[in-house]
């Protein structure tokens, strides 16, 4: 009997393929077989893309037989959020206004990807345009947590981190504004990497808040989110914010946390805090600390108005940058329209109701008259925010913390409150404004048998100490995958 | 009637002469091409892509501002200005709004006989231009609209002066001298005709002596130099008229329509749009490098009016000869490789040459300079002989014509009109001689110091010469004769 390659993590299966073990179309095939057994009740994908995935996966066999050199992908199916622009494939951010809109070029990440000899399995569902923290904003249908169908698997990138959790993909990409990486991969139970800002191009992710976007992947080993850094980071000409340094390339597993120096903020362990993820997390640092690791209390102060500051520089951003869906060149538009007002306002009404809610808290915060007391403002927030991370990186190496204050909610538990939902992200939230290294790994499951997430961050580009801290964890504690 | 004094800031765009748009490689040589020909995902604005700034770009604008005498900032932004129209890809322009690269420049203006007038220039900054609406194809009005973004994203830097032009003469004299000054320099090659170079007016009028604005009208669609006097004087006679008749002036947008030749209405201060700018976090503030900027200061081409300085003081030229020598880039320097070919003491001679007989030919026959039949070493070695005393100017101006027609050299030319002046001392002397010995009245009467009767004398040696001798010894050698 053949080895269920959906049990796989994406570095051995490329390893498998490389070396002939396996072929890159057995290892499509098995994971399409799985789309179809667990795809009716999760609902991660928005389109599975079965005859492209085949057909690339073809030819990454036939790349081997002719003794051509196989990339450090190769053959491993990856889903790709449906905010990143796939070459010729419908993209649509799970909003009805780019229904229809096929897109005209690749990302750099998924041409990074596609070089590697990945295998492109599918589109996954979101919250519209990445605004959301359960992927109950997607226009067109909900994904369920795989750990439970009656709960939420998170957001935005909820598709993703279902995706990789229900074994329906060995990897996926995501993006994270303010946690939509790291939330749904706690929630999924999951790796989730929200990297540096800069270091991984958003020329081709369909932007949501430009200064905050940052595409991640998920996985179901720290390895894997390694090795798939290491090949969609990096300098991108095409992307002026990208940093002009290498993506770290996967390093050996830690043997320790010898001379590792943990911080535990004392303001993220507040009321509203879970308690059973409060005690995980410290479980979680006891064992940092029994591979060897120093733990200190470290401070971030002003963390506590990061959720109000980024509720406006996220907004503003998406007011501007959603303005060009306006019917006239792409997406969907209203052909009855009789004047170009008539158009817009159409067109524009195919926007779900909590992106109009953004795209107006936007508008009005940027308005003349407003701007100092609401943009500028938060901007001095947001570095505050950042200096807090950079003092407590003097002395600590990484902080680890909870990745979301709750385990994953049920469905509609928060549609009716937006800043209930807001809530959801409290935690990741400080480092999106910061633009600094994050990773969400599970730590344990709660009474109820929902996964539980711990948060590593470390500083600007510091991603090998993520790996480092958060390799050694997962080979202390493993956590299961999901059987079925 | 009260006296009232115009006041006239202008609003120059000029595009720059870079082969690549500002945020992308398209190239710009959109016009009068294929519609949508030069187009890319970055200037259609396709969801996902991301502005990248073109360095040539910024190296032509950097050279028009220190060729205008501003100052660049050591760190400029680009910020989004938002508002929806067709033409207008993102549905925000690229541009620059509170820190723009270059503050505090300058330039000289010169209107007919008046003194020279310098007018400040408020800021420069970098823009990227919008597409073009089509509202009919040929002579087929359309049903509805369509855009052509070739011309989208195209770099275009924005000069705006200070509101210190008081006449609609200035203002064409400030047009003039900032065309002469921005293609000097390479930065634009400022053709109206292709919009490279537009201008809006901004016109109010105030009681003289009033150190206090009026409310102004900012004029759009001037097309031409001439649109622009024309606008600005009957705008100044419509402010008059209302103020004069008890009304007042309202803020306004107004449009130019040169078939009419009047400005009206097209939206008010209450209509105007809020942009909403905020800085572009797709890209990184722009650093003017010192080293950069001081190599690209000593590249800089001598300049119009300090070309003119030089003119006058080095080579002894009237005001009017330097102004009319300078009249453009290939006069100017026509003009010093003609005098380069002629000894020091022709200068004179050879400004006399180009300012009448060349300029005459070259309007006459619509030809340009590079094409002209007469060299400027031509120029230079006739402009020699009437400093010799080879030939009479008289003479040279028939030779010039002859070079014009046979594009010969002024030698050959001498030979076919049989030689030239004769400059013989010991010839010419003789026929003073005889001319004295043969009019003793006139000899008497300018010893006696009557100077018209050296007229007779004058006419007796040309009639013994044959029209050939050098007139200056002539009339040197009579007045030596009749002192004797």
């Amino acid at each position: 009997m053949s080895a269920d390659w959906t049990r796989e993590s994406a570095a051995r299966i490329a390893d498998a393929v490389r070396r002939g073990e396996t072929s890159a179309e057995e290892v499509a095939r098995a994971h399409l077989g799985r789309v179809e057994t667990a795809e009716p009740t999760v609902r991660a994908f928005l389109a599975v893309l079965k005859d492209s995935a085949l057909e690339s996966a073809r030819a990454v066999d036939a790349k081997r037989r002719a003794g051509r050199p196989l990339g450090a992908l190769a053959g491993v199916p990856v889903a790709l959020k449906d905010n990143l622009q796939l070459e010729g494939v419908e993209t649509t951010c799970a909003s009805r206004i780019l229904k229809g809109h096929v897109a005209a070029y690749d990302a750099t990440a998924v041409r990074r990807l596609k070089d590697a000899d990945a295998v492109f399995l599918g589109k996954t569902n979101l919250d519209e345009f990445a605004m959301g923290s359960s992927t109950e904003n997607s226009a067109f249908q909900k994904t369920t947590n795989p750990w439970d169908p009656a709960r939420v698997p998170g957001g935005s990138s909820g598709g993703s981190a279902a995706a990789v959790a229900a074994r329906m993909a060995p990897l996926a990409l995501g993006s994270d504004t303010g946690g939509s990486i790291r939330q749904p991969a706690s929630f999924c139970g999951v790796v989730g990497l929200k990297p540096t800002y800069g270091r991984v191009s958003r020329y081709g992710l369909i932007a949501f808040a430009s200064s905050l976007d940052q595409i991640g992947p998920f996985s179901r080993t720290v390895e894997d989110a390694a090795l798939a850094l290491s090949v969609v980071g990096g300098h991108d000409p095409l992307d002026t914010t990208s940093a002009d340094r290498p993506a770290p390339a996967v390093g050996a597993a830690p043997k320790d946390l010898k001379g590792l120096r943990v911080g535990l903020p004392r303001e993220y362990f507040i009321e509203g805090l879970d308690p059973e993820i409060a005690a995980a997390v410290r479980a979680a640092v006891d064992v940092l600390k029994s591979l060897g690791a120093t733990v200190r209390e470290v401070s971030l102060p002003h963390s506590k108005y990061a959720l109000a500051a980024y509720y406006i520089i996220a907004p503003s951003e998406a007011s501007s940058n959603l303005a060009r869906y306006d019917g006239i060149r792409y997406g969907f538009v209203d052909r009855s329209a009789a004047s170009l007002e008539e158009v817009y306002e159409a067109t524009r009404a195919a926007f779900g109701p909590e992106v109009k809610r953004r795209i107006m808290l936007g508008t009005y915060a940027l308005s003349s008259g407003y701007y100092d007391a609401y943009y500028a403002k938060a901007q001095r927030v947001r570095t505050l925010v950042a200096g807090d991370f950079k003092a407590a990186f003097r002395d600590v190496d990484v902080i680890a913390a909870p990745a979301t204050p709750t385990p994953p909610f049920r469905f509609g538990e928060k549609t009716d409150d937006p800043v209930a939902m807001y809530l959801s992200d409290v935690f990741t939230i400080p480092s999106n404004l910061a633009g600094n290294a994050s990773i969400s790994i599970p730590c344990g499951l709660s009474s109820s048998g929902l996964p539980l997430g711990l948060q590593l961050i470390a500083d600007h580009f510091g991603e090998e100490t993520l790996f480092r801290a958060a390799r050694a964890f997962e080979s202390a504690r493993p956590f299961p995958s999901l059987n079925g | 009637m009260k006296q009232y004094e115009l006041v006239v800031g202008l609003e120059v765009h000029v595009q720059l002469a870079s082969r690549t748009k500002l945020f992308c490689a398209c190239p710009t040589d959109g016009f009068g091409a294929e519609p949508n020909s030069r187009i890319c995902p970055v200037c259609t604005a396709q969801p996902g892509s991301l502005p990248v700034l073109n360095r040539r770009a910024v190296e032509l604008a950097y050279r028009a501002a220190l060729a205008l005498g501003g100052d660049l900032a050591g760190t400029s932004v680009f910020a989004r200005k938002n508002y929806f129209y067709p033409d207008l890809p993102k549905a925000y322009q690229i541009s620059q709004y509170d820190q723009p690269f270059c503050t505090g420049a300058r330039l000289e203006i010169r209107v007919k006989d008046a003194a020279p007038r310098t007018i400040g220039i408020t800021r420069i900054h970098l823009e990227e231009d919008a597409g073009k609406l089509l509202h009919e194809v040929g002579a087929i009005k359309l049903d509805g609209s369509l855009v052509d973004f070739n011309r989208a994203g195209v770099p275009l830097i924005e000069i705006v002066s200070e509101p210190q032009i008081r006449a609609s003469d200035e203002a064409y004299a400030y047009l003039t001298a900032l065309k002469e000054v921005v293609s000097a320099v390479g930065a634009s090659r400022c053709d109206m005709e292709k919009g490279e170079m537009r201008c809006d007016a901004n016109v109010s009028v105030r009681p003289a002596g009033s150190d206090k604005f009026g409310t102004r009208a900012e004029i759009k669609n001037l097309n031409s130099f001439k649109n622009v006097k024309d606008a600005i004087d009957y705008e100044f006679r419509r402010q008059v008229q209302l103020l004069e008749s008890g009304g007042r002036v309202v803020q306004e947008t107004r449009l130019w329509s040169a078939e009419t030749a009047e400005t009206r209405s097209m939206r008010s201060k209450e209509e105007a749009h809020d942009y909403r700018y905020f800085p572009d976090p797709d890209l990184v503030p722009l650093t003017a490098d010192a080293a950069f900027v001081a190599s690209l200061k000593s590249s800089l081409p001598e300049l119009p009016s300090a070309r003119r300085a030089r003119f006058s003081a080095e080579l002894g030229l009237s005001a009017y000869d330097a102004e009319v020598l300078t009249g453009s880039l290939a006069l100017a320097d026509y003009f010093e490789k003609a005098a380069a070919a002629a000894p020091k003491g022709a200068v004179k001679t050879v400004a006399n040459l180009i300012g009448t007989e060349f300029l005459g030919k070259l309007n006459s026959e619509g030809v340009e300079i590079d094409e002209a039949p007469v060299k400027a070493e031509g120029v230079g070695g006739l402009a020699a002989m009437v400093a010799d005393g080879t030939v009479s100017s008289k003479l040279a101006k028939d030779m010039f014509a002859k070079m014009w027609e046979t594009g010969a050299d002024p030698k050959t030319v001498l030979a076919q009109v049989g030689g030239g002046q004769i400059s013989d001392d010991k010839q010419v002397r003789d026929w003073v001689r005889q001319a004295v010995a043969a009019n003793p009245k006139a000899a008497e009467d300018l010893k006696g110091g009557k100077q018209a009767a050296i007229g007779a004398l004058v006419g007796a040696v040309m009639k013994l010469s044959k029209g050939k001798a050098n007139p200056g010894l002539v009339n040197k050698l009579i007045k030596e004769a009749v002192q004797s």
